[in-house]
């Protein structure tokens, strides 16, 4: 890895090339807040955020936010109401991308932010689902923000907060879903895709200065790759430079 | 009516209480706190997400049961009185009933709707239906093909509300993100309102449409400035993210929580004495300074 930039910098940028401009973004969390502010500076300044606490923005905060509820992200809201608001909107189709991290990812995109071990009795009681389990389900394609290791990029989830495809073979709209499902998960080693041919995910590109073997090695199943495997591009002066003004003490970028 | 007084006369043991209902701002510390103090046990805390007062109510031996979605540290990690809890019953076992935001604000405003559920199509595959047997799927009675997530409504005992200004008989407003505050004080059968700032009741009826809560379902009023920090107050105060960070680090084993809550909590006679203990110069670098006044709107009838 570049010391040019910090593993959190790429995801950023990464995440942030997930937002197409024009699309709703229910934002989420800890690095999407900052993904969600550089999208909005560069390349896709027509996006839209939702919050789960009932904020819509369509600019970026002026400070660094700790937390979607701190007053930067209400101040010049767009909008500032009430949970249902964004979360009917959601349940109706009008989001487009949602970010979630998590302390499990499977091969089929389903998050564990709840249990470790037997819910009755856990080894590791995690925070639990927050709204994740309603992006997962209701965002017109989610994308997961994951440190890379064997722990966390696991072949099955020991319990499924947010639901991903499931086993593999049954349709999420067997479920009762209808719609979404994972689009890409964005680790600290590189980025997996999920196509449409099949429910598992793949490896799309390795991060700078990462070998497929490395990240391979540090996946919890045979991980399947494209048929070319791209290296993912190093984020530009300019994207650091917004994240460095946006996050100057390194507070999520570190 | 004093902080003390409301707790004792509205939060009984056995209580079950939503709080924190806007999220990562407005969080009534100040009454999780009193809630502490007096010792209250076998609470049923509801609530979304839970920004670190859960976990302190937790590792206090108050709560038995949680309702609610998401409890830990938002901007540092893991709640460790809840892990403590639920991984090794210490200080005491506790029910977890997992909910999505979604599933928990719908749950509320079932609630305030007087209806027995809502339906929805959410977390339809999460486990989360099989740890919380309370959410049901059904085939949707209007058309019967359709799978439907069934979400039973909550009614909290009471409903604890930060905000930023109150009359002494209930009316109040509040501004910035509201989350689920105003379903929760709609489904709740009373509500406590802690208040920045006491007003006139002219004051709260010139803008009715900042009211949050019908002022009648309004329980007690309890003036506390500074009783959500370190969580934000739009207009009043900022969030305090050093002391989240701080609170993470003095609770990582139960004796370690022990002195915390010893120093901020339990010897604490009043919200002075805890923002004196915090100490001036950090109370004041979070003020507000700046002002962004909204122009007025015009409400006249004539």
């Amino acid at each position: 890895m570049s010391e040019r930039f910090t593993p959190a910098e790429l995801m950023v940028v990464a995440a942030s090339r997930e937002i197409q401009d024009g699309e709703t973004v229910f934002v989420g969390m800890r690095l999407p807040l900052i993904a969600f502010a550089l999208a909005k500076r560069l390349h896709a300044p027509n996006a839209i955020g939702f919050f789960e606490n009932g904020i819509v923005r369509d600019t970026p905060a002026s400070d660094l936010l700790y937390t979607m509820g701190d007053p930067p992200n209400i101040e010049g809201a767009l909008m500032c109401g009430r949970m249902t608001a964004v979360m009917g909107l959601m349940q109706k189709g009008e989001v487009d991308l949602g970010f979630l991290g998590g302390a499990e990812v499977d091969k089929y995109g389903n998050i564990n932010t709840s249990y470790i071990g037997d819910p009755t009795h856990p080894a590791v009681k995690l925070p639990g689902s927050g709204g994740a389990a309603d992006i997962a389900s209701l965002a017109k394609r989610f994308v997961v923000i994951i440190e890379h290791n064997d722990r966390r990029l696991v072949e099955r989830v020991s319990y499924i907060t947010s639901p991903g495809a499931g086993d593999g073979s049954s349709s999420r709209a067997s479920l009762g879903l209808t719609r979404g499902g994972p689009s890409a998960i964005i680790t600290t080693m590189g980025v997996l895709r999920f196509g449409s041919e099949s429910a598992e995910a793949y490896l799309e590109s390795v991060h700078p200065g990462v070998s497929v073997d490395e990240l391979k090695q540090n996946t919890g199943w045979p991980l399947a790759a494209a048929s070319e495997i791209a290296t993912t591009a190093n984020p530009t002066e300019e994207e650091l430079h917004i994240i460095r003004d946006i996050d100057p003490k390194r507070f999520w970028t570190s | 009516m004093t902080m003390r007084a409301a707790i004792a006369q509205h939060v009984p043991d056995g209580s079950s209480v939503a709080l924190g209902l806007a999220l990562e701002a407005l969080i009534p510390f100040a009454a999780g706190h009193e809630i502490i103090r007096q010792k209250r046990r076998d609470l049923k805390l509801i609530g979304p997400i839970s920004d670190i007062l859960f976990d302190q109510l937790i590792g206090a031996g108050c709560a038995s049961t949680v309702i609610a979605a998401w409890v830990g540290n938002v901007s540092a990690g893991l709640g460790y009185n809840y892990r403590r809890a639920a991984e090794n019953g210490i200080p005491n076992e506790i029910r977890i009933e997992d909910h999505s935001n979604f599933t928990i604000a719908l749950s509320l405003l079932a609630g305030g709707l007087g209806a027995p559920f809502i339906p929805a199509h959410t977390a339809l595959g999460s486990d989360i239906l099989k740890t919380n047997q309370n959410l049901r799927v059904a085939p949707s009675p209007l058309d019967g093909a359709a799978q439907v997530l069934l979400v039973p409504a909550i009614v909290p005992d009471v409903t604890i509300l930060h905000v930023q200004r109150a009359a002494e008989t209930g009316a109040c407003h509040c501004w910035g993100n509201l989350g689920v505050s105003e379903e929760g004080a709609l489904a709740a059968k009373r509500v406590i309102v802690v208040a920045e700032e006491i007003v006139s009741l002219d004051t709260i009826k010139s803008d009715p449409n900042r009211v949050i809560v019908l002022p009648q379902r309004v329980s007690a009023v309890v003036h506390e400035p500074g009783g959500a920090h370190p969580s934000p107050v739009q207009g009043y105060y900022g969030r305090d993210s050093r002391f989240y960070g701080e609170y993470h680090e003095h609770s990582t084993t139960a004796a370690q929580f022990e002195t915390w809550k010893r120093r901020w909590i339990d010897g604490i006679g009043s919200r002075n004495v805890y923002l004196k203990l915090l100490g001036s110069q950090r109370w004041r670098a979070l003020q507000v300074k700046d002002r962004k006044l909204a122009p007025p709107v015009n409400y006249s009838a004539t």
